[in-house]
């Protein structure tokens, strides 16, 4: 695994600079980015993926390692992305939506295998038939990291992915999505509000209203 | 491929257009060499309006038009404004919808049916309350001053502009507005007149422009109901292009011109009197008068609301008993038999005009939404939207009077060789079927959720692959019920059908609107029952392919 890098990536809309940031993130590690609602954090995530609005203006680069995310199609780019809704295709089982995620490289069974060894893996055996509305929030959010790493992504990017849902499983799933980047080694950035995330992440913190952070 | 989609619309939308108005124009003034015209002339003006009859057949179109237009839009705009978020309005606006997919000559033959001297109204009176065995002596339909054919096209337009509406709200704060308005005294119609009704009718302009166009130059309602001694003139402007002698050309040509200038007409006068409403009720609203006793104007927007949605299924239901009616003599109420013979004997010529009405509505309808959904995944990818241009070129078919520029098209195909084809009917109903299938797809499509595209792209997938596997498959069924709007409209298609198919290839529509001189109710009843019954089959395929795709999928039903 390599590191995600960024390098003097601003962001900013209609001339009011929201971010400016540089930083590195070691595979395994989370780099938490804390900043209020309209802060621009979620856009950073966007800058990455490479689906930023057009009405903002950004710049910088983005490396994995030694490649420049910032020259590739947002497909190509391998950024797992995890948002504060599961965002399960709804017209797709638990299942399907896993094998949608697997990579094209791997065939035949070996995907099913995987998909199923996915729901194991988050606690869902047997949900490989389910319709995704009748999951609760938790398992749902359980489906979708699965769904993320299955893709076999090089970067995890997390936007406020536990704020949705209800306290007393928060903690359950925050911690089980940290245990499984670190197991994946990847390079993980989360963009939150919420103090606990970032005490859970237990990596580097950067605040969006201190424009000078201490970061490597 | 995707990059010239834009382009392949707008040249569909412009394209049919500025040829047809062109090879209007020219004939008009006397070029057209295939027929020996070489000189530039007036003369066939001048013959124009000497033809008898003719400034009544103008002032006929002109009036009826926007007396038509004025109505339905009055109608809507007292029940939104006196209704709207109300439990009652969803219900009516349930009972109406289905009422835009029926097709203008269906509906117009029964109404008919209903209040025609001898129709099923006076069957039901008859002898009770006329006191006569006999049908009246009354000149109800094509009575000479157009009203029963306004009648028949306000029934119409009414769910069609109710149906803009509809659109438009959501994008308003109408809800909220109105509720500050009525906490400060104000009645709920005025409240909302004040409030959001600009914001919708900024909406809706173009749609309302395109009803007075259509009211202005309809031919098959006015076949059925409208006056006949002398017709509005695109009913006499029809009967010259069809007209073996070719030479009535020049003077359709220019009586086409004709048309036009009336439609814009008709639509300068709208907007002179959009100014005057517009500065009465600012000074209306200036003067703080409250004005909340509106309930009798409520009850009575309501009332006609629903009385319109009876009169029109009423009607439709006499078609169906008619097509399958044994003796029925007046006044009985009823059919003394029912009998399938009416289907049977025309079924030769039912069924290669309906496979000519299949194949050319399903042909159109898959083109243009193809080319919308390549249009709309196209602004997805490049985030680039038309704008409000892009509206204009959408209803620019609809807004320029048929009659104006089909016929040209007819001379441009005759140019090029391809007249009475089968590829150019399909054509000529794709020019008319996109606008439809882009406005009722493109909202939706819009307002899908954009980060289930970044998860699939953050996944791996590829734009196609995202395209096909996600984004098309969720909006399965707004591009289904497109589809049936699509169809509903090509079904529905006359003058192009006529004009361009050359009689050549008959369809239900131009059959049954054929069929209307005639007078044989029962034959009349199959015909119109077909051409009733296929938009209607389209909307339940749209509603039950994806019900029946995703009966296992809750979350589909929400979005649906």
């Amino acid at each position: 695994m390599n590191p995600l890098i960024l390098k003097d990536v601003t962001i900013s809309l209609n001339g009011r600079v929201l971010l400016d940031i540089s930083a590195t993130v070691s595979p395994g590690e989370t780099l938490t980015v804390m900043g209020e609602s309209g802060s621009g954090k979620s856009s950073l995530l966007a800058y990455i993926c490479g689906f930023l609005d057009r009405n903002f203006d950004a710049s910088g680069d983005v490396y994995l390692g030694e490649l420049n995310l910032t020259t590739l199609p947002s497909h190509q780019r391998h950024t797992g992305i995890l948002f504060q809704d599961p965002l399960l295709f709804p017209h797709m089982s638990v299942g399907e939506n896993l094998l949608f995620a697997v990579p094209a490289s791997i065939t035949g069974q070996e995907r099913v295998e995987q998909a199923e060894a996915a729901l194991l893996e988050a606690g869902l055996e047997g949900f490989f038939d389910r319709d995704p509305a009748t999951l609760s929030g938790g398992q749902k959010a359980r489906v979708a990291l699965m769904r993320v790493l299955l893709s076999q992504p090089s970067a995890l990017l997390l936007d406020e992915p536990f704020s949705k849902l209800d306290s007393g499983r928060r903690d359950r799933i925050r911690k089980f999505v940290f245990e499984e980047a670190r197991r994946q080694n990847l390079p993980t950035l989360l963009v939150t509000h919420d103090e606990a995330d970032a005490q859970a992440a237990e990596g580097k913190i950067v605040r969006l209203d201190d424009l000078s952070p201490s970061n490597g | 491929m995707l990059r010239l989609a834009p382009i392949l619309a707008i040249a569909v939308l412009l394209g049919p257009v500025a040829f047809g108005i062109l090879a209007t124009v020219l004939p008009a003034f006397g070029f057209l060499p295939s027929l020996q015209g070489t000189e530039f002339t007036t003369r066939h003006f001048v013959e124009l309006f000497e033809y008898p009859g003719l400034i009544r057949s103008v002032v006929l179109s002109l009036t009826t038009g926007l007396v038509t237009t004025g109505i339905a839009f009055a109608i809507v705009f007292v029940f939104v404004s006196g209704w709207y978020g109300s439990r009652t309005f969803a219900r009516v606006q349930h009972i109406i919808s289905p009422l835009l997919s029926v097709p203008h000559a269906a509906a117009a033959f029964g109404l008919a049916f209903l209040i025609a001297p001898s129709g099923f109204l006076f069957r039901l009176a008859s002898p009770e309350l006329t006191g006569s065995a006999r049908p009246p002596d009354l000149l109800i339909l094509n009575d000479p001053m157009g009203l029963t054919m306004i009648a028949g096209l306000v029934a119409k337009e009414i769910p069609f502009i109710l149906l803009v509406c509809l659109a438009a709200l959501p994008q308003t704060t109408a809800r909220r507005s109105g509720q500050i308005a009525q906490a400060i005294g104000y009645g709920r119609m005025s409240g909302f007149a004040f409030t959001t009704w600009p914001l919708v009718y900024r909406q809706i302009r173009l749609a309302v422009f395109a009803v007075i166009a259509y009211a202005t130059s309809v031919v098959d309602v006015a076949v059925i109901l409208g006056p006949s001694s002398p017709p509005v003139l695109s009913v006499r402007l029809t009967q010259w292009m069809s007209d073996p002698d070719i030479s009535l050309r020049f003077m359709a040509s220019a009586g086409a011109l004709l048309q036009l200038a009336i439609t814009v007409t008709a639509i300068l006068i709208w907007i002179l009197a959009e100014r005057v409403v517009g500065w009465y009720a600012k000074r209306l609203y200036l003067t703080g008068r409250r004005m909340s006793g509106d309930a009798w104007a409520r009850w009575t927007g309501l009332v006609t609301v629903q009385a319109v949605a009876v009169i029109i299924f009423l009607g439709l239901g006499i078609l169906a008993l008619w097509s399958v009616a044994g003796f029925w003599a007046f006044p009985d109420n009823l059919p003394r038999g029912f009998t399938l013979s009416n289907w049977t004997r025309v079924l030769p010529s039912l069924s290669s005009s309906l496979s000519t009405t299949l194949t050319v509505g399903l042909v159109a309808t898959l083109l243009a939404v193809v080319l919308t959904l390549a249009c709309l995944e196209r602004e997805a990818r490049t985030h680039r939207t038309g704008g409000s241009r892009a509206l204009w070129f959408l209803y620019l078919p609809l807004i320029v009077p048929q009659v104006s520029f089909v016929f040209g098209l007819q001379i441009f195909f005759l140019g090029i060789g391809a007249d009475a084809s089968w590829g150019a009917l399909v054509f000529v109903h794709l020019v008319f079927v996109l606008p439809y299938v882009f406005l009722s797809l493109s909202d939706p499509w819009r307002a899908w959720d954009k980060r289930y595209a970044s998860i699939a792209h953050g996944l791996g997938a590829s734009p196609n692959r995202t395209f096909w596997n996600v984004r098309f498959p969720m909006l399965l069924k707004p591009a289904l019920v497109a589809s049936a709007v699509g169809f509903a409209v090509s079904v529905g298609q006359y003058l192009p059908t006529v004009l361009i198919g050359a009689g050549r290839w008959p369809t239900v529509t131009t059959e049954a609107v054929a069929l209307a001189s005639g007078g044989n109710r029962r034959i009349i009843g199959v015909f119109a029952f077909v051409q009733l019954l296929l938009p209607f089959i389209g909307f339940a395929m749209a509603t039950l392919v994806p019900s029946y795709l995703f009966r296992n999928r809750n979350d589909m039903k929400a979005t649906a």
